[in-house]
């Protein structure tokens, strides 16, 4: 995209609200889909600065110290995000704190005019209070705040500490803040109130906060399997499923079987190979050209040697940057995330879900996924027969990495040691897999 | 858990505040994406993935979402517009006919969306048309009848009290319908206004936070400034948000043309990564010396990651944006073949190409279809933005077109985009004014018609 101003991202809501989830989630997103961007937890200066925790009194509305040093935090935070966005290209920060009254949210504003950002608030309003338990069990108990605390001291200490923001809190208001960019969240999604939407990016934040849910669920990733190219150590094309894939597929139809998964989506790629996998499963499945695997362009269905052969100096180009080095006529990594964005979206909209997919494709969601940047998504692990299986809990996501038994060839590829072009053939190809 | 129940999108809104024209521009949109196909997943269902809505199977040729406009249906049942007095809410006669209307609408609904396999009806009309009370009410009725029949209801209200903006629609779409015949605009508009006033009576806005708070729906406020948006059920009222909160009203123009001649297009080659012929270099420079003339402000240049695109545009001297998703349709194992090598070595590939042009995929490569799916997010920038000139190829200009000409899945692979013409689009009331500018410099033909059918 073309340079645009840096964006700041205000949120706003009462504690336990799920800003911090949302900050985090958003992060990763727009890092993901390739806009650097960062969250400042103004909490977790706090927690910096007052080393120790005492209790719901420091939040209380007339403590002058409390007040001081919130004020500090704060400062501190706008400053760290100016240095992001004004000094180490930052595109989008996400500052992360209450933000509850009209005054604080107008200080920031000013800040962000005076550097030459554009503010966006996102507040998160929400009046049930089970979730607001929910929350408080999910992810304020652990919180190091409450470390010397039981469950009952910490649930108790953090209602307080909630009510000392409600009597000033004010909330986004159709007419006073008609001119500001925001989008209200209430209920954890039922409805959105949007306002003033300025440019592409909040269009896309937009987009993407109102297709994310918190209703429980598991994400199964898992490749094709083993299929005949395989065998032979070749990448891409659109093979059939070898002897060991066939075996691995009945094994995944007992494995989902067991799994006893509620309303489970099934999604394959528009090749043989999940294709043939999911059919094994005796279920409905959706099948996604975007879930293809990566077109290695000039490259297609070649062995590693063949490449070093008859392309040696593509071959060390793209050890040296494989996350943004593209095949002759092929993709990149980078491609890939691009093209896998609806996916991504789609995922996020939907509940319980089996992707069947490829390598390279597998490492893109998995990414997404574990928040790894692009230099570590390239080789990232996902051998064939491997199920992952994610589970979102607190800020991030749990994953189970469940092997079916079923023998296969090795495909991972480690980047070698020696990445300049005029390397000697046995240092391009030491690290490449067996095959027949 | 499949069910991809037909979905009912109802408009709602006082007149004058562009329930018509959301109407058909979303309609527009849903066809083009949602163009159904064969093939799909284990029960046939065409899926997200390919740019498609979720749904039942359906013939390539049938629409995916049609609308049903109240006024129409008025307009036949009445047959000459006398004055405003038709609306009023106490004219009995009138609200019989009004009623019987809708109820008509809402069995042609019906009967498109249940029996000819449409998946989304839209059906526009002001608020009041069916029950004497307010929206609650009529929600609650429609909800009724509906949820018998087995749809997903999502409402679109465009609720607006900026009188600038309704002055504006009125003089833009409502001089010029049927209703005015004489058109004497003065008269219009204060007739118009005045037909306003009678739904202003009774007209009850969708209420989030008591009565209507369990209705899927978004409303629109001053023409996109704000919105709220209540209980999205399902992907396809996903995209409709998206796309509702993307477009605008802004007079603006869009340039439509393809790369200059290059040297593949001289051989008949079909695909590849050529750069510029000579008279595809003079192209740009005539290109460059057309933008000039045209004054344009703030005008975005957009091209592919192909050489001929990007050399197109470096002629003319401005920032330009490179998209890979503009790049030409992948033609597989037959990239950079003339048609001839192609006819020669897959004689059957090519037969099937001239039969199913749209859905039909090259070996290895790509169809129209998929060509549609990659786009999808140009024609969403395309929507945020101002004025634009996207320089590009010959299947991705044809796509770009049906889209906002509204041209069928049959159409589309034959639209007319030939070399070194520019094709100027402007949105005017309710569709798409196109001007055809040819630069004066020579080119080949590459536009290949469908056959005639051979005899066997």
């Amino acid at each position: 995209c073309m340079t645009n101003c840096p964006t700041l991202i205000v949120m706003v809501g009462l504690p336990a609200r799920g800003k911090t989830y949302i900050s985090k989630k958003l992060t990763r997103y727009l890092n993901w889909i390739g806009v650097p961007t960062k969250e400042f937890n103004v909490g977790q200066y706090r927690r910096d600065l007052v080393k120790k925790y005492k209790s719901f009194e420091f939040f209380l509305p007339d403590n002058e110290e409390g007040l001081k040093i919130r004020k500090q935090c704060a400062l501190a935070a706008l400053n760290d995000v100016r240095q992001y966005l004004s000094e180490e290209n930052g595109h989008v920060a996400v500052f992360d704190a209450t933000n509850t009254t009209r005054e604080r949210r107008e200080t920031i504003y000013k800040f962000g005019e005076e550097n030459g950002y554009k503010t966006f608030f996102v507040e998160s309003v929400c009046v049930d209070p089970e979730v607001i338990a929910a929350n408080i069990v999910q992810v304020k108990l652990g919180s190091p705040d409450y470390v010397d605390c039981s469950n009952d001291e910490a649930t108790e200490d953090f209602m307080k500490r909630i009510e000392c923001y409600k009597n000033s809190y004010e909330t986004l208001d159709e007419t006073l803040d008609k001119d500001l960019s925001y989008i209200k969240i209430m209920d954890v999604g039922r409805s959105y109130l949007v306002n003033r939407v300025m440019d592409h990016i909040q269009s896309r934040i937009v987009y993407y906060l109102m297709n994310i849910h918190v209703t429980p669920r598991s994400i199964y990733l898992c490749r094709h399997g083993e299929s005949e190219l395989n065998l032979k150590g070749r990448i891409g094309g659109d093979p059939g499923l070898s002897v060991r894939g066939k075996e691995f597929a009945k094994s995944l139809a007992q494995f989902i079987n067991e799994q006893n998964i509620k309303d489970l989506k099934v999604w394959t790629s528009q090749m043989k190979r999940t294709i043939q996998t999911a059919e094994a499963l005796g279920v409905p499945y959706e099948q996604w050209k975007v879930l293809n695997e990566i077109d290695a362009g000039v490259c297609e269905e070649m062995t590693y040697e063949e490449i070093q052969e008859n392309y040696p100096l593509e071959f060390a180009l793209r050890d040296q940057d494989k996350y943004r080095y593209r095949y002759p006529k092929g993709e990149s990594y980078e491609d890939l995330v691009q093209r896998l964005e609806p996916v991504i979206m789609e995922l996020e909209r939907q509940e319980n879900v089996l992707v069947i997919c490829h390598q390279a494709v597998m490492r893109c969601l998995l990414a997404y996924f574990l928040d790894k940047p692009a230099e570590q998504l390239p080789y990232l692990k996902c051998p064939l027969h491997t199920v992952l299986k994610l589970t979102p809990v607190a800020y991030g996501c749990k994953v189970e990495s469940i092997f079916l038994n079923v023998e296969a060839v090795n495909t991972h590829r480690d980047k070698p040691e020696n990445v300049d072009i005029s390397r000697p053939t046995e240092e391009a190809l030491v690290t490449v897999p067996a095959h027949q | 858990y499949m069910t991809n129940s037909p979905t009912l999108i109802v408009m709602i809104g006082l007149p004058a505040r562009g329930k018509t024209y959301m109407s058909k521009k979303l309609t527009r949109y849903l066809n083009w994406i949602g163009v159904p196909t064969k093939g799909g997943g284990v029960w046939g269902h065409p899926c997200p993935g390919l740019g498609l809505l979720p749904g039942n199977a359906l013939t390539p040729s049938s629409l995916v979402c049609e609308v049903f406009n109240l006024g129409v249906y008025r307009r036949e049942a009445v047959k000459s517009y006398k004055s405003y007095d038709f609306f009023r809410h106490d004219n009995k006669e009138a609200m019989e006919i009004r009623k019987r209307c809708a109820l008509v609408a809402l069995e042609d609904v019906k009967s498109y969306l249940l029996e000819e396999c449409g998946q989304i009806a839209v059906r526009s009309s002001a608020l009041k048309i069916d029950l004497h009370q307010g929206s609650s009410k009529l929600s609650g009725a429609l909800r009724g009848l509906i949820w018998g029949w087995g749809l997903t209801v999502f409402f679109v209200e465009s609720v607006c009290d900026d009188p600038e903006v309704i002055a504006a629609n009125i003089l833009e779409v409502k001089v010029s319908s049927p209703d005015y015949p004489e058109r004497h605009r003065e008269n219009v508009m204060d007739d118009f206004l005045k037909r306003i006033e009678c739904y202003k009576v009774t007209y009850q806005p969708l209420d989030p936070d008591a009565n209507d708070k369990d209705l899927s729906f978004i409303k629109v406020i001053n023409v996109g400034q704000r919105f709220l948006v209540n209980r999205v059920r399902d992907y396809i009222q996903s995209k409709i948000v998206y796309y509702l909160m993307n477009i605008h009203v802004q007079p603006r123009t869009i340039y439509l043309c393809r790369h200059g001649e290059s040297e593949a297009n001289l051989a008949g080659r079909i695909g590849g990564d050529s750069g510029l012929s000579a008279r595809g270099k003079q192209f740009s420079q005539a290109l460059k010396k057309f933008i000039e003339e045209q004054e344009i402000v703030d005008l975005k240049v957009w091209t592919s990651q192909l050489k001929r695109t990007i050399q197109t545009a470096e002629s003319l001297g401005v920032l330009y944006e490179q998209w890979k998703i503009l790049n030409e349709i992948d033609a597989g194992v037959c990239e950079e073949m003339t048609y001839a090598e192609i006819e020669a070595k897959y004689p059957e590939e090519f037969a099937m190409r001239d039969q199913e042009k749209y859905l039909y995929r090259y070996p290895g490569g790509e169809s129209y279809q998929d060509l549609v799916q990659r786009l999808e997010p140009v024609i969403m920038e395309l929507e945020r933005q101002g004025n634009v000139l996207v320089i590009s190829h010959q299947a991705v200009m044809r796509c770009l077109l049906a889209y906002f000409l509204d041209k069928s899945a049959d159409e589309l692979p034959y639209l007319r985009c030939p070399l070194h013409t520019i094709l100027k689009l402007t949105p005017v009331a309710y569709g798409c004014k196109v001007e055809t500018i040819t630069l004066n410099v020579e080119a080949v033909n590459t536009h290949r018609d469908k056959p005639s059918p051979k005899s066997v």
